[in-house]
């Protein structure tokens, strides 16, 4: 059964395609999408996928995320394909990049590290290490930062 | 940029240039040679941590070329009254045209280096790097060995927290040191540096066992098991004391072999030791006064001139 099949097309929104298999619940709250909204999020989870073997879809309608959404999107999802999707139609294709530095998007972990300070001022900020296999570290103290901490720690 | 955070803000070339800088400036460190390269300039000694011979040597190092130094600490100022690093370090840009930082919290040099334009110098920041340490290192080992090149140097004890060795160890392999790694395994040296060093293509090895690298080495570099850096008590116990050096134990290793120390040490060298020509740990500790000098004036933007007189 084709994945177009499971799901419904949607009027407007944004379709996230190609998310690595059991990462979509992730991909939701890397994206701080509020799931006490009233418009619907449809998910499909381990669908067949030529170029993937099994892959996670995400439709959320009515809402078209921006750059900065975008960004977190790559931590989890480096090879995602977003489509805004507008009367039914494909109206723009976005591209997911992962920037070298990711600013105020997750909280360091280490919990000796200056950011853990709440009133101290400056941004949060994580550096890209490596992109493949990806390894992420906080700017100011240089712990590394699991995927899953990542998630946890999202501002 | 001027601050210097981690090794990784100094090139290969700028170390060795600073290297010679130190050593041009040795007899003013001593005393013998009066230049006044910093006069006027304001140096803020930023202690938020206990120091002895970093805080000391900063200081002779302004005093002796001329400078004057603002010496904080976070007792009895407005930290204790809960400032924040950040509001803490727009003051004493008002204040100093230089600020030097020992901070129990890591990441606060880079933090503080962010949030002024003055220079920042990390002279500590937790369990994470203390560059200038790593300066006076080198100084030491290319004083005792002519180079700091291709060396097989032996990091004793706490590598886990003990930053010293961490910045120490990203410089050393870009040098083409061979490097061992002894430390029971509780305190071994974290991953992302072990992966930092492996991945930059140095050859590193990990052990517990000290007297199995004593007789290759070139360098071998004790460090002291930090108490105030366990979570517990009984922690700390099952690890104290596991590794010593005493003056029998050189007879094992090669001419020349150097035996540093960051100090203080808590029985890691036994005084027998301090009369070997292999002890280095006291030459080291002045060691700091002439790379700190050249490390001020570099933040400073003051050119070392090529002749000293003496």
């Amino acid at each position: 059964m084709s994945e177009m099949r499971r799901v419904t097309a949607i009027c407007n929104g944004t379709v996230i395609d190609h998310i690595p298999a059991g990462h979509a619940l992730q991909v939701i709250r890397m994206l701080r999408i509020d799931t006490n909204r009233s418009n619907p999020v449809s998910l499909v989870m381990n669908v067949p996928s030529d170029k993937m073997g099994r892959k996670d879809v995400l439709k959320i309608e009515d809402l078209e995320l921006n750059q900065e959404e975008l960004d977190r999107l790559a931590l989890i999802s480096p090879h995602a394909s977003v489509a805004i999707i507008r009367n039914y139609g494909v109206a723009e294709k976005r591209v997911v990049e992962l920037a070298d530095e990711l600013v105020n998007v997750a909280r360091c972990t280490f919990s000796n590290c200056i950011t853990q300070n709440d009133r101290e001022p400056l941004p949060q900020k994580l550096r890209v290490v490596s992109r493949d296999p990806i390894e992420i570290r906080c700017y100011y103290c240089g712990k590394g930062q699991s995927m899953e901490a990542i998630v946890e720690n999202v501002l | 940029m001027s601050d210097v955070v981690t090794m990784d803000d100094l090139s290969n070339e700028e170390i060795l240039s600073i290297l010679d800088d130190s050593e041009r400036l040795v007899p003013v460190a001593r005393g013998d040679v009066h230049l006044p390269l910093l006069q006027g300039k304001v140096l803020a000694n930023m202690f938020y941590e206990n120091s002895t011979r970093t805080r000391m040597s900063f200081e002779t190092a302004m005093k002796r070329l001329g400078g004057s130094v603002l010496n904080f600490t976070s007792v009895g100022t407005s930290v204790a009254k809960g400032e924040t690093l950040y509001d803490t370090m727009q003051m004493v840009e008002g204040y100093a045209d230089i600020a030097v930082i020992r901070h129990p919290r890591q990441g606060a040099a880079q933090y503080s280096a962010d949030a002024v334009d003055i220079p920042v110098l990390n002279a500590g920041d937790g369990a994470g790097n203390h560059p200038t340490q790593t300066m006076l290192d080198l100084f030491t080992i290319r004083e005792a060995h002519g180079t700091i090149e291709g060396l097989n140097v032996v990091l004793v004890g706490d590598l886990r927290y003990g930053r010293t060795v961490h910045s120490l160890s990203h410089a050393l392999i870009r040098f083409g040191a061979k490097l061992t790694l002894v430390s029971p395994e509780a305190l071994s040296m974290p991953d992302e540096i072990v992966s930092d060093l492996r991945s930059a293509g140095a050859e590193v090895f990990e052990t517990s066992d000290l007297g199995d690298a004593v007789p290759d080495a070139d360098v071998i570099y004790m460090t002291r098991i930090q108490k105030e850096r366990f979570p517990d008590e009984d922690e700390y116990a099952k690890v104290a004391g596991i590794y010593m050096l005493d003056a029998n134990d050189m007879h094992g290793a090669k001419d020349g072999m150097i035996v540093m120390h960051p100090l203080p040490r808590v029985g890691e060298l036994h005084p027998s030791l301090d009369s070997t020509p292999n002890a280095r740990y006291f030459q080291q500790a002045f060691n700091g006064v002439p790379t700190r000098m050249a490390l001020l004036c570099r933040g400073l933007g003051v050119t070392i001139p090529k002749e000293v007189n003496t």
